[in-house]
């Protein structure tokens, strides 16, 4: 039990961190690609520990309030729910209380929160932010889902960790090989999750600055980016899990998830942003063909 | 719909970490992305390659509630004096206010202007002055190092004396203001 609670609290803290640390060395690799020195990799940290100490005088209501703990709290049932490094138990936290189903819907949770906590502040950029969000989400988590599905048709089992242990005898036997259409509809998705270009229609700094969260300040903020931070890395678990064999120890993982995060980075940098609704015709159509055409192929 | 409660003066708390803090607090400013005067032209080009005020940790935010620094760039109208108080005021504290080119020192090539404000210092508690007419982004980084310097050594207390002042920075404001119509303070 108390070990339990001591690997929980271990696995929170470390994804935090390493959540901030990939952050930071993001906005340092974006600067480098567009010519600049770029701010220090701990430029997070700082970023936090500042907003955590300004003060807040706002008061929207009580969901306002509430939304930076639902998203923190999405971030990390889902962190606890998906295998860190294959083999040891003590990193399983609870992977083992739920299959991907439950991992999918408790995804949405966070995303939820923020939406209803959006909204409580009243400001029209946020309300038109969550409104391009929750329609983005619905069109990219259909892709998504149908991806997952492959695999899970494909391998017979809906367990997360029976994902990864089929996984297991080398490169070849990945998902991304043994399922590429699939892979790719879901490394498709991945994009908007992450919100980055051409998919950032949530936080389009151009048309609706800064987006869901233009009423939060200092700890709500901080809250956020924590839960960002945390959220960030339990997607980059999930997918390495998903599709790239999942970790054998700590230096593979940080390999893996530090590659995957880069991906959407390299991608945003060199890509300008869709409409609203070219990003969700795309959604609708690109990916979720990809990933039909593993599914039949998978029935078949 | 307003508060109408008026902000409680801050104390000088003596606290355990508040050196980490202020260092952070250098670290990390967020500028509010808010022209006034002709000087905003010379904000764009510190997001540049050329001068990169990202290395510096300063961004820009768009957004009053999540900003730190506000910047008056040039000259201030008496038109724009009311939206400038209530921008400054939905700024969450700590915050500060950098006032650029020679217009909000003396008022510069505007000081016999019937519609722009002569010395700045008078309706908003300024940290740290830029002087020329205008500023090279050159002299914005140096003015922001120097309130960077500022922070750290816990001296940029602009908003402390706003807050310790109310009564002196408003009579002045509705001086210009004369159809004053906001609440008594802009939470």
């Amino acid at each position: 039990m108390l070990s339990n609670i001591i690997s929980i609290l271990l696995t929170v803290v470390a994804a935090l961190v390493w959540g901030l640390l990939l952050g930071g060395i993001s906005r340092n690799i974006t600067a480098r690609i567009h010519g600049r020195v770029g701010p220090r990799p701990i430029q997070n940290f700082i970023d936090m520990w500042k907003l955590f100490r300004k003060t807040s005088s706002i008061h929207h209501g009580g969901m306002f309030w509430m939304a930076p703990m639902f998203r923190i709290t999405g971030a990390i049932c889902v962190l606890l729910m998906v295998p860190i490094v294959v083999g040891q138990s003590i990193n399983y936290n609870m992977s083992f209380a739920g299959d991907i189903f439950l991992l999918i819907y408790i995804m949405f949770f966070g995303c939820l929160g923020m939406a209803l906590g959006a909204g409580n502040s009243g400001h029209p950029y946020a309300v038109i932010a969550v409104s391009r969000g929750l329609a983005q989400m619905s069109a990219y988590e259909l892709s998504f889902s149908i991806a997952v599905l492959t695999i899970a048709v494909g391998l017979h089992t809906l367990r997360l960790e029976g994902i990864v242990a089929a996984q297991q005898a080398g490169v070849t036997s990945w998902n991304i090989f043994r399922f590429p259409f699939a892979s790719a509809a879901a490394l498709i998705a991945f994009l908007p999750m992450q919100m980055a270009n051409p998919f950032g229609i949530v936080l389009a700094p151009q048309e609706i600055p800064i987006g869901p969260p233009t009423e939060y300040s200092s700890r709500f903020l901080s809250f956020m980016f924590s839960g960002r931070a945390i959220f960030g890395v339990a997607k980059l678990l999930l997918f390495v899990s998903l599709l790239f064999g999942g970790a054998s120890s700590w230096p593979v993982l940080i390999v893996k998830t530090f590659l995957l995060y880069m991906y959407p980075v390299v991608v945003s940098s060199v890509f300008p942003r869709f409409r609203t609704e070219q990003s969700i015709r795309f959604l609708w159509f690109v990916p979720t063909s990809l990933a039909l055409v593993d599914l039949v192929r998978v029935m078949i | 719909m307003y508060c109408n409660k008026l902000p409680e003066k801050p104390g000088n708390k003596k606290e355990l970490w508040q050196k980490i803090t202020n260092m952070a607090r250098a670290n990390s400013l967020w500028v509010t992305a808010y022209g006034t005067g002709c000087g905003a032209i010379e904000l764009r080009p510190l997001h540049t390659s050329r001068y990169d005020m990202e290395r510096f940790g300063i961004a820009m935010r768009p957004t009053p509630r999540q900003a730190d620094v506000l910047i008056i760039s040039g000259y201030l109208s008496t038109k724009t004096l009311k939206r400038v108080i209530r921008v400054y005021e939905q700024i969450q504290d700590p915050k500060y206010i950098v006032a650029l080119g020679s217009c909000t020192i003396n008022g510069g090539m505007y000081f016999d202007s019937y519609n722009t404000l002569n010395v700045l210092d008078r309706y908003l508690p300024v940290d740290v002055y830029v002087m020329g007419c205008m500023p090279r982004p050159e002299a914005i980084i140096d003015g922001f190092i120097l309130l960077m310097s500022k922070i750290k050594e816990g001296r940029a207390e602009g908003w402390k004396h706003y807050k310790e002042n109310l009564d002196y920075y408003r009579e002045n404001q509705k001086k210009i203001i004369t159809d004053w119509d906001l609440p008594d303070y802009n939470w």
